[in-house]
């Protein structure tokens, strides 16, 4: 219970169907931890882990009349979400803690907490919807009704195990409903804004959080800094960090052309961030490293199916093909702008999570 | 469900009697009793009955007892009200917060603070706090008995190097009040704090032994309530609550309460230490009758709570106050636990309140409970049976 409507509201759906609902909200990150470094408020509200948000949850498990717990998983969430971040983009690549946070917190860590205490299963706010296929004996992770809220992006990680102790019962429902839901059972966070930033990074300034972290564990993010180069190899500039780009970005390149340039490229091993025109970001292939399968135990052949390669995108028809262990070539029928390595590539056949990896790099 | 409650080192439930003691002041006895007329003259007599019996369990005088609001403001106006900026003072490292923050506060506004350690078995050592002194030392502060561990300190050796270097010393006795005899002459210190709540009294009431001739500054400026020493109009309901839960604690030792908890107490100890892996966390030093602090190997305290939580059991990994906290527990760690031991540990404190029976109810429920974490736990593998493991 992150303090939110989605959670609250489930658990006042599963209460109200007379089911043992235990409330636990995960304390995951010191809001005020890096509060005094350049950029970093003294106080956060309205955020996971604020105390706001703890006192919310709190009180909606209250007028719900079930048991409420806060674990505090600060350690591993630092361990697992927060150093890959940070040492994602000090690598070039755009990471997104959300769904490492859905793998080694929410779905792990909160799961072992779960079945400690008793409980056979958890049940989130996401909005995705979990089914088991009797065909092929696989539990089905597949998109919500509601598609502009779909999570299942983020979700790509969870293991058959993870699914069978899952519930999402958002998944047939849309946010107004949800809302109005809310308003029924009488809880105050009803008309609560949604969160839409990375809850550790407040105000989204990543790299003002990067700054304050970093100097918090006493290291400087300036190593990273490095040659602007345009793609066919010419230094065009100087850049101060290679964690300040991210593929496609156009703004703050701190280079005067002609034309508007972008960044294609960024090249971990020599730090130079390759720019260029907008034309030289499409690709039609990647490589998808660490992946998760969940319709399919294995891909023995080619298959065609729709591939997302950020959360805001409109997935694209491609053919996926087995790589090498947890490997996977993706093929887009038309290319695609700005893959972006960091982020994960989801396969889809219709609302079906067929699975998805990490976008290691293109190739033009 | 059944509901047994063994976190009585974080509040105790008010006892029957107290609570009717206290109703007539939310009724017809509702004066101030700082006025002249018939109601307040009633309500005065009460909470003067009250002082004395407070003085009574501490075998000081009626003068020498400042009502507060409870243990912390007890402990802030012992240490605000002596030490000022260059005094030097010295306190422990497992005090509770509400003498470890106030000590912060002080070195933050110019004071010098000296922490002295503990051994293992959560014991200052009285040589240490000698050796600590330095000219300009002020006050000595060191608790009764530890919130944690149960662990009774050396206080009256510290009382008497105190009285030595003609030095203030302050013990906060809330975890001791009710448990064990206090004799504030024979400890010798100069300030001792207790708290309503902790010794089946209700919350929002404590109060400060302070010796005869000490010059304490007060915190609270107003009126010439407590003799100047704590303005505000007296909490009544609180005051008398807290005098009837204080007779109840005396009448209590003469009939030999606290050795049937501690037999209890120790049947309970005995049953969860025969599990594997498991310890006591002072171990060998002298503890308050109704506390025991174990540790579980391989488990997460925290769900260890809420999982005896959600079957009726109410313990807890520690001071309530840090609750949510992930830093392991100070004392603990002071005492030379590692941080994962110190996580996997659990206090179990009884009240008047408890019975037998309530132990046997959390001897059904722990051993198991402790089994489903470490057969669940990511880290826990199984230890050699019990026989071979030297503790």
């Amino acid at each position: 219970m992150s303090g939110g409507v989605d959670s609250s509201a489930v658990a006042a759906m599963l209460r109200a169907e007379g089911r043992n609902v235990i409330g636990l909200t995960m304390q995951l990150w010191n809001q005020r931890r890096l509060s005094g470094h350049e950029g970093m408020p003294e106080s956060v509200q309205g955020r996971c882990c604020s105390i706001d948000d703890v006192y919310d949850a709190r009180r909606v498990a209250e007028t719900l009349g079930i048991p409420y717990y806060v674990v505090n998983h600060e350690e591993r969430f630092e361990r697992d979400v927060v150093r890959p971040f940070v040492e994602e983009y000090l690598a070039g690549r755009t990471p997104i803690p959300c769904s490492l946070c859905n793998n080694h917190l929410k779905f792990d860590q909160l799961l072992v907490v779960a079945r400690q205490i008793g409980a056979d299963q958890i049940a989130t706010g996401h909005y995705a919807q979990v089914a088991f296929d009797d065909q092929v004996g696989r539990w089905l992770l597949k998109r919500p009704t509601d598609k502009s809220k779909d999570q299942t992006y983020f979700l790509f990680g969870l293991t058959q195990e993870q699914l069978s102790r899952t519930m999402f019962p958002l998944g047939g429902m849309t946010k107004p409903e949800v809302r109005e839901l809310a308003r029924k059972h009488s809880l105050a966070i009803a008309e609560k804004p949604d969160s839409q930033e990375i809850c550790f990074v407040p105000g989204g300034d990543y790299k003002r959080f990067l700054e304050a972290y970093l100097t918090e564990q006493g290291n400087s993010s300036t190593e990273t800094a490095g040659e602007m180069v345009t793609s066919d190899g010419k230094v065009i500039g100087e850049h101060a960090g290679v964690h300040n780009f991210t593929v496609g970005q156009r703004k703050g390149l701190g280079v005067a052309t002609g034309s508007p340039l972008y960044v294609i490229q960024i090249k971990n091993d020599t730090r130079q961030v390759v720019v260029g025109k907008d034309e030289e970001l499409y690709s039609r292939t990647l490589r998808a490293r660490r992946v998760n399968l969940i319709s399919t135990a294995e891909l023995r052949e080619p298959m065609r199916v729709a591939v997302k390669i950020r959360h805001k995108h409109q997935p694209a028809a491609a053919i996926i093909e087995s790589a090498g262990p947890q490997e996977v070539r993706v093929t887009f029928d038309e290319p695609q702008r700005a893959l972006t390595p960091g982020q994960a590539a989801v396969f889809y056949d219709g609302d079906i999570v067929v699975g998805g990896g990490w976008i290691e790099n293109s190739t033009q | 469900m059944r509901r047994v409650y063994l976190d009585n080192n974080a509040t105790t439930p008010v006892l029957p009697e107290v609570l009717e003691a206290m109703l007539p002041c939310f009724g017809e006895h509702f004066g101030n009793a700082s006025s002249i007329h018939h109601h307040g003259q009633e309500t005065r007599g009460a909470v003067e009955r009250a002082r004395e019996s407070v003085a009574a369990l501490l075998g000081c005088r009626a003068s020498e007892v400042v009502f507060t609001s409870g243990g912390t403001e007890g402990d802030n106006l012992a240490i605000f009200g002596l030490a000022r900026s260059g005094d030097h003072v010295i306190t422990s490292t497992i005090e509770h917060h509400a003498v470890l923050s106030a000590c912060k506060h002080l070195a933050a506004k110019g004071c010098e603070v000296t922490h002295i350690p503990v051994d293992g078995r959560g014991l200052v050592d009285p040589a240490d706090v000698k050796r600590a002194i330095r000219p300009n030392t002020k006050l000595i502060t060191v608790m009764f008995a530890n919130n944690e561990t149960g662990v009774v300190q050396p206080v009256a050796e510290i009382g008497a190097i105190a009285a030595e270097a003609d030095i203030y010393f302050h013990t906060d006795a809330v975890q001791a009040a009710g448990k064990i005899p206090i004799d504030v002459n024979k400890v010798g210190c100069d300030l001792l704090t207790i708290s309503g709540h902790k010794v089946h009294g209700p919350q929002g009431v404590g109060a400060l032994y302070v010796r005869k001739g000490t010059q304490l500054e007060p915190m609270l400026f107003g009126g010439s309530h407590e003799r100047s020493r704590r303005a505000g109009t007296e909490n009544v309901p609180g005051i008398v609550g807290l005098g009837k839960a204080v007779e109840l604690a005396i009448a209590g030792f003469e009939r030999g309460d606290d050795r049937k908890m501690a037999a209890a107490r120790d049947h309970l100890e005995r049953e969860l230490l025969a599990l594997d892996a498991t310890g006591l966390n002072g171990d060998g030093a002298p503890r308050v009758p109704n506390t025991t602090n174990i540790y579980f190997d391989g488990i997460e305290g925290e769900a260890l709570v809420i999982a005896l939580d959600l079957k009726g059991l109410a313990v807890s990994t520690g001071a309530a106050c840090s609750s949510g906290a992930i830093e392991p527990s100070h004392v603990l760690t002071a005492m030379g636990l590692r941080p994962n031991r110190a996580k996997a540990s659990i206090r179990f404190s009884l009240g008047k309140q408890n019975s037998v029976e309530d132990v046997d109810f959390a001897l059904g429920l722990v051993p198991e409970t402790v089994a489903r974490l470490r057969e669940l736990s990511p880290v826990w593998s199984s230890p050699r049976p019990k026989s071979i493991v030297s503790r």
